[in-house]
């Protein structure tokens, strides 16, 4: 964050697991002319705006789907009852996976 | 093409960047807010960027400028040479005539 010590690049390639690829191309998806469901700016808005704290704990796509999730509630394209009945129903499925 | 803000400043223009903190997602640097610097090009114009970011159309356009402060008058500890610059790309609505 802005002014803070950023410390070393790391300069390796790592692997994105499958849920962080989804996210990228949700964005894709929703930003695309033929919907535009969302703004570069509404992300970055929602991204600014988390505590230092929760900046801090959440991963590069964590932020990123918390930003798409906090964009389609605010403009009704999902319900958050919506959403937290689908959230239930995965934890539910991976219960059972074990 | 949406309307576009008539420019309001040439290169050459000495103008102070308004010091100002509004909420919402701005791109503003805080290091510039308050700081005087020279206009160094018009880049054009484009939405603004704080009303995109409430999904508004951000128009009309706002005027976006190049715009070059001396390191020195940026950092107050800055400890390199005095003609070393830095720029940065700030919306006209950001921007005022210096005194």
């Amino acid at each position: 964050m802005g002014g803070l010590a950023a410390g070393p690049v790391e300069r390796t390639e790592h692997d994105y697991a499958l849920w962080e690829k989804r996210v990228d191309a949700l964005m894709v998806l929703l930003h695309h002319k033929d919907r535009r469901l969302l703004t570069v700016d509404e992300l970055r808005r929602h991204i600014e705006s988390l505590g230092p704290e929760a900046y801090d704990k959440m991963s590069y796509y964590e932020r990123w789907i918390h930003a798409i999730t906090e964009t389609l509630l605010e403009r009704g394209v999902i319900s958050v009852d919506e959403l937290g009945r689908k959230i239930e129903t995965i934890r539910a499925r991976e219960a059972q996976r074990g | 093409m949406a309307d576009a803000l008539p420019p309001r400043f040439r290169p050459g223009d000495r103008v102070r960047v308004r010091e100002a903190y509004p909420i919402g997602h701005v791109r503003t640097p805080y290091y510039v807010r308050g700081k005087q610097g020279v206009i160094e090009r018009l880049c054009g114009a484009f939405p603004n960027p704080e009303e995109r970011a409430y999904a508004r159309p951000g128009e009309p356009l706002q005027p976006l400028y190049r715009v070059r402060f001396l390191q020195h008058d940026v950092w107050s500890d800055y400890g390199g040479q005095s003609v070393d610059v830095v720029e940065v790309e700030i919306y006209q609505h950001w921007l005022e005539t210096a005194q």
